[in-house]
């Protein structure tokens, strides 16, 4: 179930690969807004440059999540996906790495393009890339229940983001702290430890409460 | 009475209504003399503190809005589960009225932390884990508030509500536990269940008095705005219209029974002779 849900997601998304790469572009563009906004001062902006990229990265799947079930819930093939994809569990995973895939691992390849454009300090990259490694797929995973729960509702975008960014809050707190600790030329073991440890329940739990949100959402359509 | 038949009675919005009527002016008339006996003597009688002088005193306020905003969001997971596990009516209900109480816990516990915090700390406001907790907290609050307006329909909003604070209350001890250790300046928690206040008696009494008032302002709220929620939900229903119109039978026809009806009931009795 789960390889037949990935693959059919992920031809979506090949077939509309405007809707993918839309977020990875706003992640470049506010990225640089802020070195604007600290009008060429290299060494404040590559101070700032953690916290800036693991919110903007937070942000931007933020926008990609908003998109993971309209489109079904539109056509209608939300419906026989809650009613005929059995076990919902592995579905739900199929379509969720699928979004991981396209927003939570693309970034984390062009992270060291965003760290360039920040003047990130060269001892926090790898830091910055197995955090973000192993924190997207936390965001992705809990981010599914808050998509499924507002499918189909108007404004969902805000809504979205404010349902979300609370629950999104751990994961910004490690991910920020282990790349100041890897700049620091300090072992980020912990904090890396924390990340997975987040991402690991995620997936044991979320899958459950993301296929429950679409039965509500599906119910009250 | 077996439990079966008691679990399955409680969860009768109908039954709730019948037995509720005297425990809010019990809860009301308690929260209101705790309230009143902890506040004048934490205020006018408990011995000021060695550091802070008076300023401390707002410890009063603090601390009860604090263990508020807290109980309230465990609650609403819990009736959450009920909600989705049992498909417990009552629990829908009670999860549409904590809410703004909560949020308003939350709200004072902040406020008068603020207020605290300047002449204690130097700060109206520090990003420190207790603090950054609470605040999170409050846009949890804020977030269940949004979704439950953005979906029209009661029943399924009452559901969606209930997920997300199941999967809230899943969370707090993750965020809470973060910010912790990302950064602390704040006091441990003033009572702990394991061992005694590092408090003097003559300071924590009248603390404790003013907890147990808040609790009951929030049983009192709870029962009133669900017992108001209980009629509005229920408007359709046979009881419901027989309650309202005394000991008149209903006059017009008779909504259907599944579907809330568009004109409200009052405007049906108004317009009778």
């Amino acid at each position: 179930m789960f390889a037949v849900q990935f693959r059919r997601e992920w031809l979506c998304v090949l077939r509309s690969k405007d809707e993918a790469l839309n977020p990875l572009v706003f992640l470049f563009l506010a990225a640089s807004l802020f070195a604007i906004g600290f009008g060429g001062s290299s060494d404040r902006l590559g101070e700032a440059a953690p916290a800036i990229i693991w919110v903007l990265v937070l942000l931007a799947n933020l926008l990609s999540l908003e998109a993971l079930f309209r489109r079904d819930f539109e056509d209608g093939a939300l419906e026989q996906f809650v009613l005929f994809a059995q076990p919902q569990f592995a579905a739900v995973l199929g379509k969720v790495a699928v979004q991981w895939c396209a927003c939570g691992l693309a970034m984390t390849l062009l992270a060291p393009l965003l760290a360039l454009m920040l003047n990130l300090s060269a001892a926090a990259l790898p830091t910055l890339l197995l955090g973000l490694l192993l924190g997207t797929p936390a965001l992705s995973l809990i981010g599914a229940v808050g998509a499924a729960l507002t499918v189909g509702l108007g404004g969902g975008g805000v809504l979205l983001a404010l349902l979300l960014a609370p629950l999104h809050l751990p994961v910004l707190v490690f991910g920020v702290s282990a790349t100041l600790d890897g700049g620091a030329g300090l072992a980020a073991t912990a904090q890396l430890y924390w990340l997975a440890g987040i991402s690991v329940l995620a997936l044991t739990l979320t899958p459950f409460a993301t296929a429950a949100a679409l039965r509500i959402s599906v119910e009250r359509s | 009475m077996n439990f079966k038949a008691w679990w399955h009675r409680l969860g009768s919005p109908k039954w709730f209504y019948r037995v509720s009527g005297p425990w809010q002016s019990l809860f009301l008339s308690l929260a209101l003399a705790l309230l009143a006996i902890g506040t004048v003597w934490g205020l006018a009688f408990a011995p000021p503190d060695y550091q802070q002088g008076n300023s401390f005193r707002i410890i009063y306020v603090h601390v009860p809005a604090a263990m508020l905003a807290q109980s309230v969001y465990l609650l609403l997971g819990v009736a959450g589960a009920l909600l989705l596990v049992w498909r417990m009516k009552l629990a829908g209900l009670v999860l549409e009225t904590l809410v703004p109480f909560g949020m308003g816990a939350t709200a004072l516990a902040l406020f008068s932390g603020a207020i605290w915090g300047k002449p204690t700390w130097g700060a109206w406001w520090v990003f420190d884990g207790r603090t950054t907790a609470t605040l999170v907290l409050l846009f949890l609050y804020f977030g269940l508030h949004a979704l439950r307006r953005a979906i029209p329909d009661p029943a399924a909003a009452s559901r969606a509500c209930a997920l997300l604070a199941i999967v809230g209350v899943i969370n707090i001890p993750i965020i809470k536990y973060s910010v912790h250790w990302w950064t602390t300046l704040h006091q441990g928690a003033t009572f702990k269940l394991t061992t005694a206040p590092a408090m003097p008696a003559a300071m924590w009494a009248p603390l404790l008095v003013n907890v147990l008032g808040a609790y009951c302002l929030l049983a009192a709220n709870l029962v009133a705005k669900l017992r108001n929620a209980i009629l509005r939900r229920e408007r359709s229903s046979r009881w419901v219209r027989d309650l309202m119109d005394g000991s008149q039978p209903s006059i017009g026809p008779a909504p259907s029974p599944n579907r809330p009806s568009a004109a409200p009931s009052h405007s049906q009795r108004s317009a009778a002779p």
